[in-house]
């Protein structure tokens, strides 16, 4: 089988995937599968959203290599892939310009978004402003509350932001209530989902506007080194950023690939994010995928330092990809990422986003069990900004 | 003949439209919803629908979100919904009972277990809101293998395409939706529910219900005269929120609902 022709028709990747939704979603979700199929070989459409690629978001993204950070762990050296230096601060803003595009091409004037960390929800609100959009961005009231910065972006952007207080009151939740806008709405409005998870086409829409980062990163890598790198590292929350870097690698086998999930606390602690590494599979958000459930089939609350990666769910191709061991999915715990975002922070000058630092702390450990000879490129999904108060409150500060 | 089949031919030999009530499982406690299931039988309904408790109820409005949520403090978990329609069976052995849920919970009980137990307990159909009949063949066959009607619904943005496919795997009865939306929400348009009704018998003989939006006597006594069944759902699980904290009220308040419903329905036959 050939892993990049993945999903099949019916939108699943081996028994990962599918539609599964309430009949009432059943129309909305096969419009968009047939505007998508449609645009995705529209070269105007294609180029428009290059265009904005280009001169709106920044791109092509450069790849620094972490050369001090290398040193200092004698291993293999680390390259970072910056989609930090992206506008609005992380990869988000690929999917959301392309998913906006494709509103505009279906006369939706209305777009809605979920958030966890506020960077979605960011990177919607920005490209709703750019297009004269409505938009309207759900967030659990636990994460307006650790996220205030980005809840004010996103009001400043012109997006009314509705906490929303149902179940556990985070990401989840916030896409729970999403899909419930969304079929009560669907003559006019788009739903924007932010990960590579949902009902299909999401799974491949998403990541097919993502993988712009793993498709310059496969030409700067050879540009800079003469040849692939030898492992690629990203974190997974729903896995956007990592599908993105690892997809246009996967027929590279001799690439080494590592999605690093939240072991928030550590994964004997049950207080985690890891779904791959610790969950078993089921069916939520439209996807079957691994899930943290409980033994009756509940969905359990996650716990990360991360919001963004604080997802009891994950995309069905990372599912995929793990059992047939194409990807390793490993996790970090928050004070190993808290540790790595230090030292990036000090060693190169670069503040990561809390959800990025748990690629760079895996990439160190790895680095150390590599030659000097081998390189690592890590995905450097977004910038710090928006964790400066969960920093501090770590160390005991209130800014 | 399943016991909703003889249900439905019941009610049609007396012209009359089957009332279907929904409550969550396990709410407010789970030693409560078989006794609210008897009540909702005495005072006039014909077919019940329970909720099986889910932590992420993505196609109900905030009225079972909360009744889900209420089960879940009390950890009433898909077998725990199991011993409630056995404790009901043991008294009404006739009433048909639909489990309406999401897939997860029935999944990870495992489809065999879960369709076994099922139908041992005295279940009658399953609604399972998330799986359409795409993603059914493996479940489907195991629910007829055990007697369980598949219970589906339809949506007014449900081509005649999938009409067909649906009703093709549908037994018992199908279940439409009568507005845009999630459970318990409001404005609903007479004519063009009637119009899709029209539409949807053509490609059926199974009944046809109505729900999602049946608010009070008038809106059921509306539907009544153009579906085959009413399903009210949030007006009840709106009651047994209210009157949480006095659970000796309960009884009577759904009962009074039920019965100015079923009152009206029938005069209006």
């Amino acid at each position: 089988m050939n892993v990049n022709q993945l999903p099949d028709e019916s939108g699943h990747f081996g028994p990962y995937g599918g539609v599964f939704v309430a009949e009432t979603l059943m129309e909305p979700i096969e419009e968009l599968r047939l505007a998508y199929e449609k645009y995705r070989q529209d070269p105007t459409f294609l180029a428009e959203w290059q265009a904005d690629l280009h001169h709106y978001v920044g791109r092509p993204s450069p790849i620094y290599y972490a050369e001090r950070l290398s040193d200092s762990l004698g291993g293999a050296q680390i390259y970072l892939k910056r989609e930090d230096l992206n506008h609005t601060g992380a990869h988000k803003v690929n999917n959301t310009i392309g998913q906006a595009l494709l509103a505009k091409r279906m006369g939706k004037t209305r777009i809605i978004a979920e958030t966890g960390a506020g960077q979605h929800g960011v990177a919607s609100a920005t490209v709703a402003a750019r297009l004269g959009l409505q938009c309207v961005v759900y967030m659990g009231e636990v994460d307006i509350a650790r996220q205030e910065a980005n809840v004010y972006r996103m009001r400043l952007l012109g997006a009314e932001v509705r906490s929303v207080t149902s179940g556990s009151k985070t990401l989840k939740d916030a896409l729970n209530e999403a899909m419930r806008d969304w079929v009560t709405n669907v003559d006019d409005t788009f739903y924007i989902i932010g990960t590579v998870a949902g009902p299909h086409p999401y799974p491949a829409m998403v990541r097919d506007f993502q993988t712009v980062i793993g498709r310059e990163s496969r030409e700067q890598m050879q540009d800079m080194t003469g040849r692939l790198p030898d492992a690629l590292v990203a974190c997974v929350g729903g896995g956007s950023n990592a599908i993105g870097l690892f997809h246009p690698f996967l027929a590279d086998t001799d690439v080494a690939i590592y999605g690093v999930e939240a072991a928030g606390s550590g994964l004997d602690s049950g207080m985690h994010a890891a779904p791959l590494c610790a969950g078993k599979p089921g069916v939520l958000h439209g996807n079957r995928t691994y899930l943290m459930e409980d033994t009756d089939g509940q969905i359990i609350e996650t716990h990360s330092i991360s919001a963004g990666l604080d997802y009891p769910g994950v995309g069905p191709e990372h599912a995929w990809l793990k059992d047939l061991k194409r990807a390793n999915y490993v996790a970090v715990t928050d004070d190993e990422a808290l540790n790595a975002f230090h030292q990036l922070t000090r060693i190169e000058g670069i503040i990561p986003a809390l959800e990025s630092s748990h690629a760079i702390a895996y990439a160190m450990q790895l680095a150390e069990r590599m030659d000097r000879q081998q390189t690592i490129l890590v995905n450097l999904s977004g910038r710090g900004d928006k964790d400066m108060h969960t920093v501090a409150a770590q160390e005991g500060l209130q800014l | 003949m399943s016991r909703i089949t003889d249900c439905f031919a019941a009610l049609k030999h007396q012209n009359r439209t089957a009332l279907v009530t929904f409550i969550t499982a396990g709410d407010p406690q789970p030693s409560m919803t078989a006794p609210l299931m008897q009540t909702l039988v005495e005072q006039g309904a014909d077919i019940l629908e329970l909720g099986v408790p889910f932590s992420d109820p993505m196609a109900d409005g905030p009225v079972i979100q909360r009744a889900s949520e209420r089960a879940l403090a009390q950890n009433t978990s898909l077998r725990d919904v199991l011993d409630i329609v056995r404790e009901f069976r043991s008294q009404n052995l006739t009433t048909p009972v639909v489990l309406m849920g999401y897939l997860n919970p029935i999944e990870i009980m495992g489809y065999q277990h879960f369709a076994a137990a099922a139908q041992e307990a005295g279940v009658d159909g399953v609604l399972t809101v998330d799986l359409p009949p795409e993603e059914g063949h493996e479940f489907i066959p195991v629910m007829q293998q055990h007697e369980l009607d598949p219970i589906y619904l339809l949506a007014p943005t449900s081509t005649p395409e999938r009409i067909q496919r649906i009703t093709g795997s549908a037994r018992g009865f199908v279940y439409y939706v009568s507005l845009k939306g999630v459970t318990g929400a409001a404005h609903l348009d007479v004519q063009s529910v009637a119009d899709k009704l029209t539409q949807i018998r053509t490609m059926t003989a199974l009944p046809v219900g109505v729900g999602f939006g049946v608010k009070d006597a008038a809106t059921a006594k509306a539907m009544a005269q153009i579906a085959d069944a009413v399903v009210v759902g949030s007006a009840i699980v709106s009651q047994i929120e209210r009157l949480v904290d006095e659970p000796s009220k309960m009884h009577e308040a759904i009962g009074e609902l039920v019965r100015a419903m079923r009152t009206a329905m029938d005069q209006g036959a």
